[in-house]
């Protein structure tokens, strides 16, 4: 395969000459599928991209020939612009055009009627193109899909659908080849299985030489606890000033607009910096993106929305504030760093607490030892496989025959059964309940051997409902005025709910004062140089590898820590000097009041999901013992219960018959399995999305999820949707077998401490936001003090 | 645990549950049932929700009765999530409800999404007085010693929300008692036109509590 002698000639003149993986895509054009692994910076969109330039040539013929699918909308901008160079510099008359969430009505509906060459989209905008009844003519000439960053694509349900779609893609367009582009891996054949269990090439691009990467060290420690890493402001700005672009990485939005925030009052010389996160207004990111590439800002301040392979400008220095949590995302993130091929990325870790420092070491240890991290996924999900029905069903009638054939081909769900894809067909049919109510009511009809909706009309309600991604509710933040007012980005719906007029948060990097709700629209104004109340809108949480959290416990091993900065060294010694340092073969359990409440601390080092299942079962045991637990917190190393009354002996807690006994019944009731409800059912399609401007303000006919949930345990515990949420519990949230192992490796060996105060080590989970409370005698006891409290308060007592 | 206060010089329990009773008159009043509210949404072309609210309802119902054995029982208007749910309603929970009514005095209210008679058994009312109180589905502002549903209302109480009763010198108004049922919350403008100053909400939940209004 060659490349048409116009672009040849623009690579030429450029003095670009391509990569041997580059070339070697070329060379496997007519591979049904191939996964390509290289380092960022080594040109693997490009690589994906040849075959098509080389297929299309210089007189293309009309209609859609390749897709590309990334998991960012700021992506496919990207792209856009970074493929139209080559494509525009050599005259090539091929069209490239993106498809989101962003793209425009008509934008959208033309390139239906008339698709580009190239489309760039994602997954949640290929489920609404495949869902319509056109998608046949739409995808007839198809050839080729690009998937980018595929591995993270992978770690989730849209990865999943996305598969599913690829197949009803193929089934489209029978000679279509697929290529998958990820940069970093820990088990290529899985991922290469994932993308297609037949038969799938691997490329393996040369990886280029090791990362420049360091610690951040500063003058004055990092806090005891918190995040955010705004004690470095100094030396952060220090460093911008010496590099030519820097990037800095945060891991929540909130903590993102707070550094932002800082950085501009002690940013003295007036460094152009700007801040890019997903909740900011799209014209807001544009603006960022624009100068970004155009060179003009020496720093953007951003989060995930920036991990995946944006390539804009000369980034020769990121730096990560606070730890990793995870040795894949730090190399990603590396990775933005000096984007020449062949010369090392320099990166500089800040950790943002003491504790942050520990991790940070560890992390620094395995990206030096190249071991990345990764959780094994199961088999695909089906609530994700009822939605993919749904979508199918209204892009008109299908055989159920034909349907299960195409998902069997499809990498996560090769082993799926056919009557459990029954179970799925008769749920979107009929709900699936054990009492056959709905018969005469069914969603899809069986006419002819074939299946279909039973009201055309619900066609539309199925495309609102589609994707896997289950955002908090958000709503829009606009600058209060006549004409409408600026938009500024968005904020979680309960946080806005804690609003009153005249308070002050942060979006976008600037305090604004909530002035009130207009129409599902936050209205503020501009508010300068007042201490402003934190914005809590959706950060994500990341959760420690077990990689990493393994490291971090052999540290606490030694004996002193010549590596670790001298206060983190102090800090451990502490620790070790109050009370204790976990160890393997022991677990540590603090008791200690603080803050009028009763604390119990419990180190187990089991990962995150682990920590927070043992918290909802020992929990489960104190409730039982009469010590009013009224919530807890967990983090992949430690679990942090609080209580109305102290616990005087750990062992009992810790009985595993015991907990394992109250596995099946505590875990029915919690918080954190309706939470799973939830996004189950909104993706299976049982409950809507509620959608901006379309939602009701007549409350009462709207209900909680927890209502159907609570039903549903009581008179259906086998409905498909609680096997569902079953099985992601026990795969992801409750990792019950990892509580055995280390309960079965410290067997007796159980040191419960009763402290003064808060140590060292429990003084971080304090700051942990994911706080789960616990609906039992405790809370009782609080509410019914609150409302005597009020009443006295009030003189109606 | 019950809350007792009076209205109107009478003395009434809000039940934890969210029904009414007046011991004087052993009278037991629940609003908002909306029996057949799944079977409604799937009919009308919405979600196929779990058909199991009427069962759940009754159930409920049927405790409250058995612990205050009440003679007289108004439900207090939507009753039934439309007409065609009262005669969706299924052979089980029509049995149960036959049963429940058996030998007592019963009222239906008719309410905005049920307007008009049941072919159910009981009495069919626009409103009922028994001195000194009124019994409506929608609260009238120019009345007074009235006792009324239709809104949910709800109240938050330390990060959790709850069905709650409202309740100032003119009138109670009774939280939905139905499974599928959401609520209003009670800053929303209705309820705060509505009621007066020094008003209570009484929470349901395990025990019946009183916060203010």
């Amino acid at each position: 395969m060659h490349l048409p002698a116009p672009l040849t000639d623009w690579l030429a003149k450029k003095g670009w000459t391509l990569h041997p993986h580059q070339q070697q895509m070329l060379d496997r054009a007519a591979t049904p599928a191939t996964l390509l692994i290289a380092p960022t910076g080594g040109g693997k969109t490009l690589a994906g991209f040849l075959p098509t330039l080389a297929e299309l040539g210089t007189t293309p013929p009309p209609g859609l020939h390749t897709l590309y699918i990334s998991p960012l909308k700021a992506l496919t901008a990207d792209i856009r612009r970074n493929l139209r160079t080559p494509v525009e510099g050599a005259s090539l008359p091929i069209r490239i055009e993106d498809r989101t969430g962003d793209t425009s009505y008509t934008q959208r509906r033309r390139q239906r009627a008339d698709p580009p060459h190239i489309l760039l989209t994602t997954p949640e905008s290929l489920a609404l193109l495949l869902s319509y009844e056109d998608a046949p003519k739409i995808f007839q000439s198809l050839q080729r899909v690009v998937i980018d960053e595929l591995h993270a694509l992978a770690e989730s349900k849209r990865g999943d659908q996305l598969m599913l779609l690829l197949s009803r893609l193929e089934s489209l367009s029978p000679n279509l080849r697929r290529v998958g582009l990820s940069a970093t891996v820990e088990d290529p054949p899985a991922l290469a299985r994932y993308l297609s269990p037949t038969a799938c090439d691997i490329l393996q691009a040369d990886p280029g030489p090791d990362p420049d990467i360091a610690m951040l060290e500063t003058e004055a420690p990092p806090p005891w606890s918190g995040g955010g890493g705004r004690y470095a402001m100094r030396a952060i700005l220090d460093e911008v000033r010496r590099h030519r672009t820097t990037l800095i990485f945060h891991n929540t939005r909130a903590q993102a607009e707070l550094f932002f925030h800082d950085l501009w009052l002690q940013n003295d010389e007036g460094l152009p910096i700007g801040i890019h996160h997903g909740s900011l207004a799209r014209e807001q990111r544009e603006r960022v993106e624009a100068a970004m590439a155009a060179g003009q800002l020496r720093a953007v301040v951003c989060t995930g929305s920036l991990d995946l392979g944006i390539d804009w400008g000369d980034v020769d220095l990121v730096i990560q504030v606070g730890a990793p949590k995870n040795v894949k995302r730090l190399v990603q993130r590396i990775g933005r760093a000096n984007h020449r091929y062949n010369a090392p990325s320099k990166a500089l870790i800040l950790p943002a607490n003491r504790f942050e420092v520990v991790e940070c070491r560890a992390a620094l240890d395995a990206v030096r030892d190249h071991t990345l991290d990764g959780e094994p996924r199961g088999p695909g999900p089906r609530d994700v496989l009822c939605q993919h029905i749904l979508m199918t069903a209204a892009s008109g009638p299908f055989d159920a025959n034909d349907l299960f054939t195409e998902v069997k081909r499809t990498g996560p769900y090769t082993t799926l059964t056919r009557p459990e894809f029954d179970a799925c067909l008769d749920f979107c049919a009929t709900g699936g309940y054990a009492l056959r109510a709905y018969d005469k009511w069914q969603r899809l009809l069986e006419k002819n051997g074939r299946w279909q909706l039973r009201d055309p009309r619900n066609a539309a309600v199925i495309r609102q409902n589609l994707g896997t991604i289950i955002d908090t509710e958000t709503l829009k933040v606009r600058l209060r005025n006549r004409l409408g007012g600026t938009p500024l980005g968005e904020v979680e719906e309960g946080f806005a709910s804690t609003l009153t007029p005249g308070d002050t948060f942060l979006i976008g990097g600037e305090i604004v004062r909530y002035e009130g709700l207009r129409e599902m629209t936050v209205e503020v104004t501009r508010q300068p140089g007042r201490d402003p109340k934190v914005a809590t809108f959706n950060g994500t949480k990341f959760a420690t590898s077990t990689l990493l959290t393994q490291r971090i416990l052999e540290i606490f091993q030694a004996d002193s820590w010549p590596d670790l900065p001298a206060h983190t060294a102090q800090w451990l010694a502490l620790q070790r000097d109050v009370s204790r340092l976990p160890q393997p073969d022991r677990l540590l359990v603090e008791s200690f009041p603080h803050d009028g409440r009763e604390h119990l601390c419990i180190y187990g080092f089991a990962g995150r999901n682990a920590m927070q299942t043992l918290a909802l079962l020992v929990t489960k045991v104190m409730e039982d013992q009469g010590l009013a637990p009224l919530g807890f917190t967990a983090t992949d190393y430690a679990t942090l219960i609080w209580c109305l009354d102290p616990v005087t002996d750990a062992a009992p807690l810790f009985d595993l018959d015991r907990l394992r006994e109250g596995l099946e019944t505590w875990l029915g009731g919690n918080a954190v399995m309706k939470r799973t409800f939830r996004a189950t059912a909104i993706i299976a399609g049982l409950i809507e999305r509620s959608h901006q401007g379309r939602r009701k303000t007549g409350r009462q006919a709207t209900f909680s999820s927890d209502i159907l949930y609570d039903t549903l345990r009581k008179y259906d515990p086998d409905h498909l949707l609680l096997q569902v949420t079953r099985e992601e519990a026990e795969r992801g949230l409750v990792d019950f077998s990892r509580i055995e192992d280390m309960l079965a490796r410290v067997g007796n060996r159980i040191d419960l401490i009763r402290l003064p105060r808060v140590t060292p080590l429990a003084a971080p989970l304090f700051l942990e936001p994911n706080k789960i409370p616990i609906h039992g005698t405790g809370r009782e006891r609080m509410v019914e003090d609150a409302a005597r409290r009020l009443m006295e308060e009030a003189g109606l007592a | 645990m019950h809350h007792a206060f009076t209205l109107a010089g009478e003395m009434l329990h809000a039940l934890p549950s969210g029904a009414l009773f007046w011991p004087a008159q052993s009278l037991l009043c629940v609003s908002d049932l909306h029996f057949g509210k799944s079977e409604r949404l799937a009919r009308r072309g919405g979600s196929l929700l779990p058909p199991y609210e009427t069962r759940a309802t009754l159930e409920k119902l049927e405790a409250d009765i058995d612990r205050t054995s009440p003679a007289r029982v108004i439900c207090l208007g939507d009753s039934f999530d439309d007409l065609a749910a009262a005669d969706g309603l299924e052979e089980a929970a029509r049995l149960r409800l036959a049963r429940l009514m058996a030998g007592r005095d019963w009222t239906w209210i008719e309410g905005n999404h049920d307007a008009g008679p049941v072919e159910i058994g009981g009495t069919h009312r626009a409103t009922v007085t028994l001195r000194p109180l009124t019994f409506r589905h929608i609260a009238d502002p120019s009345q007074s010693a009235e006792i009324s549903g239709h809104y949910h209302p709800k109240a938050r109480l330390k990060g959790t929300a709850r069905p709650c009763f409202l309740l100032d010198a003119q009138r109670l108004i009774l939280p939905a008692y139905g499974t599928y049922t959401g609520g209003l919350p009670t800053h929303d403008s209705a309820l705060q036109s509505l009621m007066q100053k020094g008003a209570l909400a009484i929470l349901t939940g395990p025990r019946a509590l009183p916060i203010p209004f």
